[in-house]
């Protein structure tokens, strides 16, 4: 079996955008074939990752609205829903489309628009994949955060002040991130002065509501070294669900998806988590980042937030984490978020990523969907 | 109207129920009744950016009951923000827990009331 390579990737502006669905995954489709020299008429499959664009603006149907407007018609076409995971399911699925043999060329598009409903709005829109006995209480994303935030800091005796430095740190990362929607630095002050949203979270602790698109093209290895010298290879994937109702989890502060994904990832690629040079984390909220470092085995139960306050995952540290800026300051368009930081770490091991760039050969993006309900671990290795 | 526990034939107790175990697989045949017991708090948070239909603030608690021998969580709301983790509570009926008509999800595919959790004193 051949390996699959990663030959083409970009993707939008990410913040308050006046263009919507349809437009914004042309947009990024687009920008993804121009970067690998690929026609849309050679693709064989097309995937859009999205959570929600029925519910957001009454759009269904928008893989075959986007083959239609990139002139990919003929391809076989599918959108692949995991909520936030969405991105990393649709990588999932590429992969599989190439190593199987069904596919030669995938594009694979994730998009979410979301700022023109409001906050509350939006909340509602991404806490209805909660069970009935959460929905009814009125139980949202950030809430799940808060109370494991508040478990995490009482087990292990972190300061609540780790947390904010996850986000003085990737606000600290986006600040060289073009396609950012904050390029702002932020200090300690600013996040714990910040008004509550679900204690002890606070606002700065969360990552924005999003406009946005990403994408990734996917082919067999040998065809890429025919196209390009700048090509990843999706050395290992794997993906796992937790349970639906978060309460019924033995352990509030282990990531069981994020365990098991990323062990089938390691699997596949020969790899375990000190070989890692590079990691993108799904910091939705800043808790999330902390213990998915800990899940994926780069730190020790308990230990994540000491490695933030000593700077291991600066950008400058042993182990980067977030070098755009993460979902806290990129910004968080569902269905794009798991491509956006495929995108990134592709940058990364091609040498395209200028300011934020970081040496290393092997990167390993971490998607997470509901809070931590379904997750993708990808890994990707600098094409030889 | 009820907070039910489900246990299965194993001794393996969930709340909310489901068709199967999570555990072992096996149907769920017995219902355990949990609103006359108490409950302690294992983590709680004030939820402030609610959806529509959701009063604000949100004081929302895990607690853990146990369950003739086993220990089951539940997530409910709390009738206070006046609260720590390691309290004692108990479950208060609630006729209706949010506006059905506000949020995205179809009225009719569940139900709105249930219980909140207040401090023992």
């Amino acid at each position: 079996m051949d390996r699959v390579a990663v030959i083409g990737a970009s993707m939008t502006q990410f913040g308050q955008r006046e263009a919507w669905l349809r437009e914004l995954l042309a947009e990024a489709g687009q920008a993804c074939l121009e970067d690998a020299g690929i026609e849309a008429d050679e693709l064989d499959h097309l995937y859009v990752s999205n959570m929600a664009s029925g519910e957001f603006e009454g759009q269904t149907g928008v893989m075959n609205a986007l083959a239609h407007d990139l002139g990919g018609l003929g391809a076989y076409t599918q959108r692949i829903d995991q909520t936030s995971a969405s991105g990393g399911a649709g990588a999932y699925a590429a992969w599989q489309s190439v190593a199987s043999g069904a596919s030669e060329l995938t594009l694979l598009v994730g998009g979410e628009k979301m700022t023109h409903v409001s906050t509350g709005e939006a909340t509602d829109v991404i806490a209805s994949l909660t069970h009935p006995v959460e929905y009814k209480h009125g139980i949202t994303l950030p809430a799940f955060a808060g109370l494991t935030a508040r478990t995490y800091l009482e087990s292990f005796d972190a300061p609540r002040e780790a947390l904010a430095k996850v986000a003085v740190k990737n606000h600290r990362h986006g600040v060289d991130n073009p396609h950012a929607q904050f390029r702002k630095e932020i200090d300690v002050e600013t996040v714990m002065d910040s008004p509550i949203v679900a204690d002890p979270l606070r606002l700065y602790d969360f990552c924005p509501i999003t406009d946005g698109s990403a994408a990734l093209l996917f082919c067999p290895e040998p065809m890429a070294r025919e196209i390009t010298d700048e090509y990843s290879v999706v050395t290992g994937i794997g993906g796992a669900t937790d349970t639906h109702v978060v309460h019924e989890r033995s352990n509030p502060t282990t990531m069981e998806g994020v365990v098991d994904s990323s062990q089938e990832a390691y699997d596949m690629a020969g790899r375990g988590p000190d070989e890692i040079d590079v990691a993108e984390l799904h910091d939705m909220f800043t808790i999330l980042e902390v213990l998915q470092s800990e899940d994926l085995g780069f730190f020790e139960k308990g230990q994540g937030w000491q490695a933030v306050e000593n700077g291991i995952t600066d950008r400058e540290g042993r182990l980067p984490v977030n070098t755009s800026g993460g979902l806290k300051s990129k910004g968080h368009p569902l269905g794009a978020s798991g491509v956006a930081q495929l995108y990134e770490i592709h940058q990364q091991l091609t040498g395209q990523a200028g300011p934020r760039q970081v040496a290393g050969d092997v990167g390993l993006a971490c998607n997470v969907g509901g809070f931590g309900n379904c997750v993708t671990t990808t890994l990707l290795e600098a094409g030889a | 109207m009820s907070l039910q526990a489900y246990r299965c034939p194993n001794g393996h107790v969930s709340y909310p129920g489901h068709p199967r175990c999570p555990d072992c697989g096996s149907p769920q045949e017995d219902t355990i009744d949990l609103s006359d017991r108490t409950a302690t708090v294992v983590t709680w948070t004030v939820s402030t950016a609610t959806p529509p239909g959701v009063r604000q603030p949100n004081p929302l608690a895990i607690v853990e009951f146990e369950a003739d021998g086993a220990e089951v969580r539940a997530i409910g709301g709390l009738t206070t923000e006046n609260i720590s983790t390691g309290d004692e509570v108990r479950p208060v009926f609630v006729e209706e827990l949010r506006d059905p008509a506000a949020g995205i999800r179809a009225a009719d595919s569940q139900d709105w009331d249930g219980y909140r959790f207040e401090p023992v004193d």
